[in-house]
């Protein structure tokens, strides 16, 4: 489907969800609101027409550093790519800096969930409902959010402990039947 | 047994010794489970990586992993450092196929400047991707055989690595951490000699590749312990966002190259080998197909390798020549303002990606303007491989999850940044 195709089927069925569009250099982006990307993720992965199969990645963005910037301070990319159709597309959320919490789409696609604790790590977007948002790149104590624009590069932290990872072993030891 | 019934030797009371009691299927007590750790620092892991398995016996019943062990913020780096200035540090992502991440980021840069490269800078960056390519899939090979305990493999795959190895450092000085590119081309052209070592060289390459093959294609063992091992449906590869040979040996025929081509790749004629199974045999066999096919794409691109230039005139990003440095004001202005103030792309957002040698790398750029990048995001194709690794490995055995390890190829320094 050609980009502006996409962008009126969407628009068809989600009209409250869609915001706006832009083009980066011929990647359709369209820009949703945050507390309806589950649903539209939804629609995008199992409608037919879209058939956008695959996650490709989740990009956070933190624009308070930018010159004369009046919007809210984070966004979310939602990178899709359709297999079998062969065309790919970009999400864009806002997210609000006094609450930036979005709904989780890790029930749809199982890279989403690595992929949204990394923002949650790097950028401190919180995503509602996700099973098991940890950190995933910095280590444990770590405290704060490194991509963030206010927090700065020299910093060094003292991280001593070991994981256990055994909160995420209870889980999945009783996902396979050992209560 | 000699023709007495064992039961009579041993008479099944019900008790904790009775099959019953045995079968791991009815009793699931976590008191029967023994926690160890694969990694994070073990010869098998390749790098720094954890994966806390469950064992009843030898049986993986549950495995989470851990990442993050080599995590030196590589994008937060980015953003304090100008646009050419980040080139060597996707050096260090994949550092097993370095000149692949300079092409991925500097081919995301140039196409946000608009600015195209000539078509010699463009040939020669597809001939030294595509001896990365050899390389990073011998690399995987060859020490995914080592850990099936087939050393011999790795002495020919290496060999073999070694050499192309000479040729990379013939071009550019550096072995591993290359920085080949430049923004608008790359930093030199080619030596007169190259195509003809090149050419040598793929003939040692593709010897070193049949005897692999001439090993293991027949050999009980290595089938025993990869045909079946570590088997994902093509749904959930798809699910996870796997690309590359991993994806292709799950039976998708998927390649950058020939989907959405750059580079003059549909130009080439070349195939791409595709398994069936998605386990750890067809995965490791479609690296040592592609082997043979980028040494194909490599000879056909020599042959039409054009002459000219290897970096595009666009003043923003070409440094003049040094006697119009020297010899005249404009030159000299042209110089100090690329060195002082940098390569200043408009403001704006790009997604860009390659076929790497492990799937589709991704940069995500945000320029504001200035002469840092405002935001770098890379997609490292084996962040998503390791995603999936503990679904793969749970109910094999602590040895298949070895062997799968190595043929999902992660690279921790692309894996963590």
């Amino acid at each position: 489907m050609k980009n502006e195709e996409i962008l009126e089927k969407l628009k068809q069925k989600h009209p409250q969800a869609v915001l706006g569009a832009a083009d980066r250099f011929g990647y359709l982006e369209i820009q949703i609101a945050g507390a309806s990307i589950a649903e539209v993720v939804k629609t995008l992965r199992d409608d037919p027409e879209f058939a956008f199969n695959m996650l490709i990645d989740l990009v956070s963005i933190d624009y308070s550093a930018t010159q004369g910037w009046t919007g809210e301070r984070f966004a979310l990319a939602y990178l899709f790519k359709s297999l079998t159709l062969g065309h790919r597309l970009q999400l864009k959320v806002t997210v609000a800096e006094d609450e930036p919490v979005v709904p989780t789409i890790s029930e749809f696609y199982a890279n989403a969930n690595w992929l949204e604790r990394e923002a949650y790590d790097q950028m401190g977007v919180r995503f509602a409902r996700h099973p098991n948002l940890k950190r995933l790149l910095n280590h444990h104590e770590f405290v704060g959010h490194p991509l963030r624009k206010d927090y700065p590069i020299t910093k060094r932290q003292w991280l001593s402990a070991n994981e256990s990872l055994m909160d995420e072993m209870d889980v999945r030891l009783k996902a396979k039947g050992y209560q | 047994m000699n023709g007495i019934d064992p039961k009579t030797l041993l008479p099944d009371t019900g008790g904790e010794n009775s099959a019953a009691g045995l079968d791991s299927s009815r009793h699931k007590d976590r008191k029967d489970l023994v926690f160890v750790n694969l990694g994070p620092s073990h010869p098998a892991t390749h790098g720094c990586l954890r994966a806390l398995c469950a064992l009843d016996g030898e049986t993986i019943v549950a495995a989470v992993t851990e990442m993050g062990y080599l995590h030196r913020g590589f994008e937060k780096d980015c953003e304090v450092h100008t646009f050419q200035q980040v080139i060597p540090y996707t050096d260090r992502l994949n550092y097993v196929s370095a000149i692949m991440n300079n092409v991925g980021y500097c081919k995301a840069v140039e196409r946000m400047l608009g600015i195209t490269i000539p078509d010699r800078a463009m040939y020669l960056r597809v001939i030294t991707c595509e001896l990365n390519r050899i390389i990073d899939h011998l690399v995987c090979a060859g020490a995914n055989l080592v850990d099936l305990g087939a050393l011999t493999n790795f002495w020919y795959s290496f060999n073999a690595r070694e050499k192309v190895y000479n040729i990379l450092e013939k071009l550019c000085g550096a072995r591993l951490t290359s920085s080949y590119t430049r923004l608008g081309g790359l930093s030199r052209d080619a030596h007169p000699s190259f195509a003809d070592e090149v050419r040598a060289v793929l003939k040692e390459v593709k010897k070193s590749v049949g005897e692999v093959n001439n090993l293991i294609s027949k050999n009980r063992i290595f089938l025993d312990r990869t045909q079946g091992v570590c088997v994902i449906s093509k749904e959930r590869a798809l699910s996870y966002g796997w690309t590359g040979p991993t994806l292709r040996a799950c039976g998708m025929d998927y390649d950058l190259r020939k989907a959405e081509p750059y580079y003059h790749y549909d130009d080439f004629k070349f195939e791409v080998p595709v398994g069936t199974q998605g386990d750890t045999y067809d995965r490791i066999f479609v690296r040592l197909y592609e082997i043979e096919e980028s040494a194909n794409i490599i000879e056909q691109a020599l042959k039409k390798l054009p002459k000219g230039p290897v970096m595009t005139d666009d003043k923003r990003v070409a440094l003049p020549p040094k006697q119009e440095t020297y010899g005249n004001i404009e030159g000299l202005m042209n110089h100090f303002k690329i060195i002082m103030h940098g390569i200043c792309p408009e403001p704006g957002e790009i997604y860009d990606f390659t076929e790497a040698a492990n799937g589709e790398l991704g940069f995500y750029i945000v320029a504001d303007g200035s002469k840092n990048p405002y935001r770098v995001k890379c997609r490292p194709p084996c962040l998503m491989n390791y995603a999936a690794f503990h679904e793969m490995i749970e109910g094999g055995m602590v040895s298949d999850a070895v062997a799968n390890l190595g043929s999902i190829n992660i690279i921790a320094g692309e894996l963590d940044r």
